[in-house]
Parts: structure tokens; C-alpha cells; sequence
């Protein structure tokens, strides 16, 4: 019997019964459509954060205060408290060759009033003109500081202009960064996501403006450096570290200070979501197999009812081999439009979910590929013991039977 | 053409043999119309089913057309079905959902002939049982009985087989369309030379064939030319 024979008789038998094999194939639907959601929601997280980080600069590193141990996260490292970075520091990073800007910062978040009253909870960096060579950002209205600057000057991120000033100029406006008053200079041009913060919404002081008036005290959050490419990150980074150490006269034992690559962050973070989709498609992949639970429960009663048939196609010839095909195109038909639906629909549901969730996805080839080859495998699998039935039935007992 | 050679047949259940054939020597020449008869439990059926390849003989050997098939695994069995023999069932045994024409093509699916030729066949073989061209692409529930049964003798019929095979043709028939059958048998014998064996328990269905072999518990009792022969010939008719 040619396969094209086969393929027909399959469809033939598989129409005479709409509402059953419809809903056996609902079965597989639902069970690809999760396996392709969850692949394109992981997906398209790596993307964006591969994006995130590509914004950030891949010639980036970061000094930050405390000492991450290897293994150990960066909130157990109690990064926010530890207090070791001055701005000493920024002199000596700025001395090593390969160096290209140096942006020392200090952050935290401030209740921030308008002139128009509107109110918010926004974080408040102080820094200093290499802020917008190290952060790639660009002025969008108005100005910039100077070095040193020692006026009570503002720069907002167009989220925080559009908080407090709604569709109005905020330049030359007056806001109260923690009741004290601040002139606005200039905007920010949109940035969206850079690393895992909205470079966005956020305001922008001169940096001894910060230390003096705003949080009373010298110490730095961060010290954000701009290699002259991203081939000598590596290098950089120990001799940063090296120079640091020399120059606190401490050993690497007691070091209080650690230098990332953004590069790092991008790996770590990864392999959490590698690990996380996986997670989630396996529990998503859990629902195929009940889905070929149901495949299987189908055939069986497929086998039983024509167990007549059966036996009559074997009396005009049909071999063993061409009765177990048989059953199986029938399964694996089955779940290879169960999979096929389930990938529309799975994509369907992605692209849905990055409209409206605001959660990018995409929906791989990779995915597709992997879907369609695990609801044949489910129909091969789960079709393979009924048709292994039919075609051991005895021709007699099969034609005999009522 | 057909040989039987000492055939038992003796089924094993649960410890219980039962013999089904005792020691059957049996011959039937190409082109003889043979009737077997004989009471329900006779063997009979048995008999049939080791003559279609469908079961073995627990000893004996069977020689179709000179070869010894009692020894052949069940692919071997199905390609002989395949190119050899014709089934017709007492319950027809027609697939549900097909048409006739398709019904009588299925044989040569599994026979990997192609499209074109398949539905040739399919329409010769239709013509030659006398079913009626205007039903060929019904559904068989739409089909009287007798029609049915031509269409399954049709089915039989279309890999030209050297046998066909009749398990009670005419046992779900009324006794009207069952003369339909048997003529449409007798005409297969006469005009195509085809060699054909029916079981029946009724004299009066054996009567058309030109030979009977009564059997009884596993044995041949009897084997005789049929003297009053009922000849119909009258398959113009419908």
C-alpha cells in the first residue's frame, strides 16, 4: 500500500468520527500551544535582555562598593550599604590606560514634588558631565552640567519630565527634591530599558550637589567606566582592581569593592532564564502527554470498534506491517495537526502577550521545529500499542467478531 | 489445484483439545464449482479457513496449486490471500464508509496497483457479478442485501484469484436474492473458469454446485457429483 493510500484511508476514518478526533486533537493543541508560549516568553526575554545589555554598552564596567564573592549573589553581598568608594577612586581609574570615561554616581530615591504639585518616588543620580559618554545618553531639551558643578540644577528623564510636568516644558521649571528646590536645565532623550533599570525615569543632579545637599555624605554608589573597547574589558577590569588594592594598601582578602562587566550579567542572568523556560515548557510539556493519554484512549476504541475491518483486510491480504502503519498515520495525523494548531495558536498567544503584557516574545524556528517533533514522537508513542494490537488481531477471532 | 493431505486441525483451551478436523484428503480441480456441507461444529468453517490461508493445520500438508503452503509464516499467508484467493462472508463485510467502487478496490490497495488501473479493475470486476452500474458510488447501508453481497462477491473477484472462497453466501439472504448470488456464482464458474468453493449447511444452496463433500465431526462422510444440479441462468435479470 503506497503512503499516499495510506495517508487517504487515515483522513477517511479519522472524518468519520468529527467530534472524537476533534477533541483528541484539542488534547495536543492545548499541550503545543503551552510548549510554544512558554519557548517564545523565555525567548524573548534572552532577546530583550541581550538588548538590555547591548544599551548598557558592551565596553562597560562597573565598580560597585562590597565584595561579591564568586557564587554568592549580588544582594547577599549587601551591595546598597557598603560604604568604600570616594572619589579618590575615580582619579585612579582615570589614570589607567584604556580607560575611556569614568562616571562616578551616587543614587537614591527622593520624594520629588513640581512646580505644578505633582508628586512622586523617583531615583535621584548625582553625576557628573562623563555621565552622558559612560550611559550613551543624549540631551534631549535644554542643557547639561559643568565639572563641578555647584548649582542647584536638575536634568530629568522624559518619564520623570512627563510624571511631573505632564505635556508641559519643564526647562526653567522648579521642582523640591526632598523639600529643597532645584532648577530643571534640560531632558533626557528616551532610552527605555538599559541593564534592569528604567533609564528613563529618573532625575539627574550634579554630582557635589548630591553629596552636599542631598545625602550629606561623600561615599559613591557606583563608578560606571567606558573602556576603549569591549576587547580589553578583561584586562581592564584587573588592572582596576589591582589599582584599587594598591592604592587601599589591602590585600585581595579584605578587598571592599568589586568590578563587573556587563557582559557578566548578561551570562548569569542567561542561563537563569534558560533555566527558567525549561522549567516552565516541561510543565508546559506535561499537558502533551495527558494529551496523548487521550490519543491513546481513542485509538484503542478505534481498534475495538473495528476489529471487523480489521479482520476483513486482513483476509484480502493486508500484511501486519501495513495494518500497524495504518493506525499509527491515523495517531500521529492526529497530533501532527493538534501540533500544527498548537503552534499557531501558541504564537498567537505570544504575540498577544508582547502587545499587551508589555513582555517581549518571539517565536523561534527552534521552538516550532521542537513542537511539531514532540507531538510525532506523542502520536508514534502513544499510537504505537493500539495499532500494535490491530495488527496481531487473528484474521478468524477478527472476522467472527461481533 | 488444491490438494489436502491427512489435515487435523485440533484447538488447544485451557487444556481442552478439541478436534476440529480429523484427517481430511481432499482434492479440487481448477475450474470446479464444490459445495462443502454440513451441520453447525462440523468442521466445516475450519476447513474453509485452512483453504484461504487463514489458519494452518495442526498436521497435514496443503498444496496450492502444486506448493506446499501449510508451513508459510502470516506474511507469506497474506501475499497468498493477496494474489490467490477471493473472500466472500456470510455478513458481507463491507467497510461502512466507502463506496462499492471503493470497496471492491481495497484488495488491490494492498496489492500496490495504481490509481488508474485499480478503478479498471474495480468496474470489471462489478460488471462481471452483474451489479448494477448505476449504484457503483453508493454507500453500502443504501444497498439491499443481495447487492451488498454482490458487492463483496465483486470485492473477491477483482485481484483475479484462482479461488473463491464462500463462507454461507447466502445465509443472510432470503431465498429470492439468494438464487441471485448463486447464479452470480454459477456464471463466475461457467463464463470465467473460476474455481469456487462454498460452505453452506442448507442441500439446497450445495445443489448448485456441480460437486458436494459432506462433512460431519472432522470427517468426510461424503463426496459426490451432484446429479439434479440446479442451474439458474438467469442473470439478465435483475
Amino acid at each position: 500500500m503506497s503512503f499516499y493510500d495510506l495517508l487517504k484511508e487515515a483522513f477517511r476514518s479519522l472524518l468519520s468520527n468529527k467530534l472524537r478526533s476533534g477533541l483528541t486533537i484539542l488534547g495536543i493543541i492545548i499541550g503545543i500551544t503551552a510548549v510554544i508560549a512558554m519557548l517564545s516568553i523565555g525567548e524573548g526575554a534572552k532577546k530583550q535582555l541581550a538588548q538590555n545589555v547591548e544599551n548598557l554598552g558592551s565596553n562597560q564596567l562597573n565598580v560597585l562598593p562590597g565584595f561579591i564573592q564568586p557564587g554568592r549573589g549580588i544582594v547577599s553581598a549587601g551591595r546598597g550599604t557598603a560604604q568604600s568608594l570616594k572619589m579618590r577612586d575615580v582619579e585612579v581609574i582615570k589614570k589607567i590606560d584604556g580607560v575611556k570615561a569614568v562616571s562616578p554616581e551616587i543614587s537614591r530615591r527622593f520624594q520629588v514634588v513640581s512646580s505644578l504639585g505633582k508628586n512622586t518616588n523617583i531615583l535621584v543620580i548625582g553625576v557628573t558631565p562623563e555621565y552622558l559618554i559612560v550611559r550613551n545618553s543624549k540631551i534631549e531639551k535644554g542643557s547639561f552640567f559643568k565639572e563641578n558643578d555647584l548649582n542647584r540644577f536638575a536634568v530629568l528623564g522624559p518619564t520623570a519630565a512627563e510624571d511631573l510636568f505632564g505635556e508641559e516644558d519643564p526647562v526653567g521649571k522648579t521642582i523640591k527634591i526632598n523639600k529643597v528646590n532645584f532648577k530643571v536645565i534640560g531632558v533626557l532623550e528616551a532610552k527605555g530599558n538599559v541593564g534592569f533599570i528604567n533609564a528613563d525615569e529618573l532625575i539627574l543632579v550634579p554630582l557635589v550637589v548630591m553629596q552636599k545637599i542631598l545625602t550629606g555624605s561623600e561615599y559613591l554608589s557606583l563608578i560606571a567606566v567606558q573602556a576603549e573597547s569591549s576587547e580589553i574589558v578583561e584586562n581592564l577590569k584587573e588592572e582596576i582592581t589591582q589599582a584599587l588594592l594598591k592604592e587601599r594598601k589591602i590585600s585581595p582578602e579584605n578587598q571592599d569593592f568589586s568590578v563587573i562587566a556587563a557582559q557578566q550579567f548578561l551570562n548569569t542572568f542567561n542561563s537563569l532564564i534558560n533555566t527558567m523556560t525549561i522549567f516552565l515548557a516541561s510543565i508546559a510539556a506535561i499537558s502533551l502527554i495527558v494529551g496523548g493519554i487521550g490519543i491513546m484512549n481513542m485509538m484503542l476504541t478505534s481498534v475495538t470498534e473495528r476489529i471487523k475491518e480489521i479482520g476483513l483486510r486482513k483476509a484480502i491480504g493486508a500484511k501486519k506491517r501495513e495494518i500497524l502503519l495504518q493506525f499509527l498515520i491515523e495517531s500521529i495525523v492526529l497530533t501532527l495537526i493538534g501540533g500544527i494548531f498548537g503552534i499557531i495558536l501558541g504564537s498567537l498567544i505570544s504575540i498577544g502577550v508582547s502587545k499587551f503584557a508589555n513582555i517581549t516574545s518571539e517565536v523561534s524556528l527552534f521552538s516550532i521545529f521542537l513542537s511539531l517533533t514532540f507531538s510525532t514522537l506523542v502520536g508514534i508513542i502513544f499510537g504505537y500499542w493500539p495499532a500494535k494490537r490491530a495488527a496481531n488481531l487473528d484474521p478468524i477471532v477478527a472476522l467472527r467478531y461481533e | 489445484m488444491i490438494k489436502l493431505e491427512n489435515i487435523v486441525k485440533i484447538y488447544k483451551n485451557n487444556e481442552i483439545e478439541t478436534i476440529a478436523l480429523r484427517n481430511i484428503n481432499l482434492e479440487i480441480k481448477e475450474g470446479e464449482f464444490v459445495a462443502i456441507m454440513g451441520p453447525s461444529g462440523s468442521g466445516k468453517s475450519t476447513l474453509m479457513h485452512i483453504l484461504g490461508c487463514l489458519d494452518k493445520p495442526t498436521s497435514g500438508k496443503y498444496f496450492l496449486e502444486g506448493k506446499d503452503v501449510s508451513t508459510l509464516n502470516d506474511d507469506e499467508f497474506a501475499e497468498i490471500r493477496k494474489r490467490k484467493i477471493g473472500f466472500v462472508f456470510q455478513s458481507y463485510n463491507l467497510l461502512p464508509r466507502m463506496k462499492v467502487i471503493e470497496q471492491v478496490e481495497l484488495p488491490l490497495l494492498y496489492a500496490g496497483i495504481k490509481s488508474e488501473e485499480r478503478r479498471q479493475k474495480a468496474i470489471n470486476a462489478l460488471k462481471a457479478s452483474a451489479f448494477p452500474d448505476n449504484f457503483w458510488y453508493h454507500y453500502p447501508n443504501q444497498l439491499s442485501g443481495g447487492m451488498q453481497q454482490r458487492v463483496a462477491i465483486a470485492r473477491a473477484l477483482v485481484n483475479d484469484p484462482i479461488l473463491i472462497l464462500a463462507d454461507e453466501p447466502t445465509g443472510n439472504l432470503d431465498s429470492k436474492t439468494g438464487e441471485i448470488v448463486l447464479d452470480t456464482f454459477q456464471r463466475l464458474n461457467f463464463e470465467y473458469r473460476k474455481t469456487i468453493v462454498i460452505v453452506t449447511h442448507e442441500e439446497y444452496v450445495a445443489k448448485h454446485a456441480e460437486r458436494i463433500i459432506s462433512i460431519k465431526d472432522g470427517e468426510i462422510i461424503d463426496d459426490f457429483k451432484v446429479k439434479d444440479r440446479i442451474i439458474i441462468n438467469n442473470h439478465n435479470k435483475k
